[in-house]
């Protein structure tokens, strides 16, 4: 004869997932890592290989003190007028002579035009902020994506990051941005 | 037209509460798998500086974390109150860091090993000279992809 098998009380189911479910809770951290990326320049393999000589008008020349004050090529300016300056540098509007060269450049999509030869060199003193420092690469990047953005606007109607990968690579080489961070002066070689 | 009762037992019936677990259950499995769980213990007091322009680190599994910091107060009678670097668990210095990046490597496939990126997680207020230095030493352990860690700007 078949003997029914007490059914198994599960009322207190809900407790043990409701105390499994608050130490979940209590364990998470949903934070998502996000930063400002980079790529570091390889270590040049030959000692004292030549820096190629760019010519002076073509660098937009940026030093940070230990004070955190920032000096764009002479001239002593605010965190917040570091972009137009960048962009005002990179894109030479007017032609000047302070600004840097363009070279004639085919590039798909957009056909001949003129880009510009400017670099953009950083040096930090040692003793600057790591905030400060982190300012003015986000006001570089800041800069940068304005101007892409820019051109892509006036090309497709759409912001850069809207773009496929090769209308974003003919917008990153009509509007190149090259930072170049100066070799700390004191390290390497004598350790 | 009878077609609708009136009235009827004036008592609200129970609300079956059978489904409770199922409910419970599922946000427990969504919290189990959104989980991450922390994997060092923090040492230094980080506090990282906000920016704009941030991109999100993907694939975290390929992401080797250094951290800049002042020392924890605990530690600080032994530390000190400069900005210290603290590679996995312990405090190390600016020679350690090749070391870590080989055991980094070491640790992945063979195939992932030069998709490593390493994440500076420094605190604001560090001055430019140790990350200056931590550089120097990413790059002669050529691992050249580096992420500042950082905040995003609440506008």
């Amino acid at each position: 004869m078949a003997r029914k098998t007490p059914e198994i009380n599960s009322s207190s189911m809900a407790d043990i997932a409701f105390l499994l479910l608050i130490f979940f809770l209590v364990s998470t951290t949903m934070d998502i890592d996000t930063g400002i990326y980079k790529k570091l320049p390889p270590i040049p393999e030959e000692e004292e290989i030549d820096a190629p000589k760019v010519k002076q008008r073509n660098v937009l020349a940026i030093l940070v003190n230990r004070n955190d004050d920032l000096l764009v090529n002479g001239e002593v300016l605010s965190i917040s007028q570091l972009r137009e300056k960048t962009k005002e540098f990179i894109l030479n509007p007017l032609n000047s002579a302070d600004l840097p060269e363009k070279k004639l450049t085919t590039i798909p999509f957009f056909g001949d035009v003129m880009v510009s030869k400017g670099l953009v060199s950083l040096q930090n003193d040692r003793g600057t902020s790591y905030e400060m420092y982190i300012k003015v690469q986000d006001e570089l990047a800041a800069a940068s994506r304005e101007l892409k953005d820019e051109k892509a606007m006036q090309k497709w109607n759409k912001k850069y990051a809207d773009l496929n990968e090769e209308q974003q690579d003919a917008v990153r080489d009509y509007v190149p941005m090259q930072i170049s961070e100066a070799e700390p002066k004191n390290v390497g070689g004598k350790k | 037209m009878g077609k609708f009762k009136k009235g009827g037992s004036k008592e609200l019936p129970e609300i079956s509460t059978a489904s409770l677990p199922d409910i419970v259950f599922m946000l427990l499995f969504f919290f189990m798998v959104s989980t991450t769980m922390r994997e060092v213990e923090l040492n230094v007091d980080i506090m990282v500086p906000s920016a704009k322009e941030i991109v999100k680190l993907e694939k975290k599994d390929l992401v080797s974390n250094i951290y800049v910091g002042v020392p924890m107060r605990k530690f600080a009678k032994t530390m000190g109150t400069e900005p210290q670097i603290q590679l996995n668990d312990q405090f190390s210095t600016v020679d350690d860091i090749q070391a870590f990046i080989a055991a980094e490597r070491e640790a992945r496939k063979e195939e992932l090993r030069n998709k490593l990126t390493t994440s500076l997680k420094v605190d604001q207020y560090t001055k430019m000279g140790i990350i200056i230095d931590i550089k120097q030493e990413l790059r002669k352990a050529s691992s050249l992809k580096l992420n500042y860690s950082t905040r995003e700007t609440a506008e």
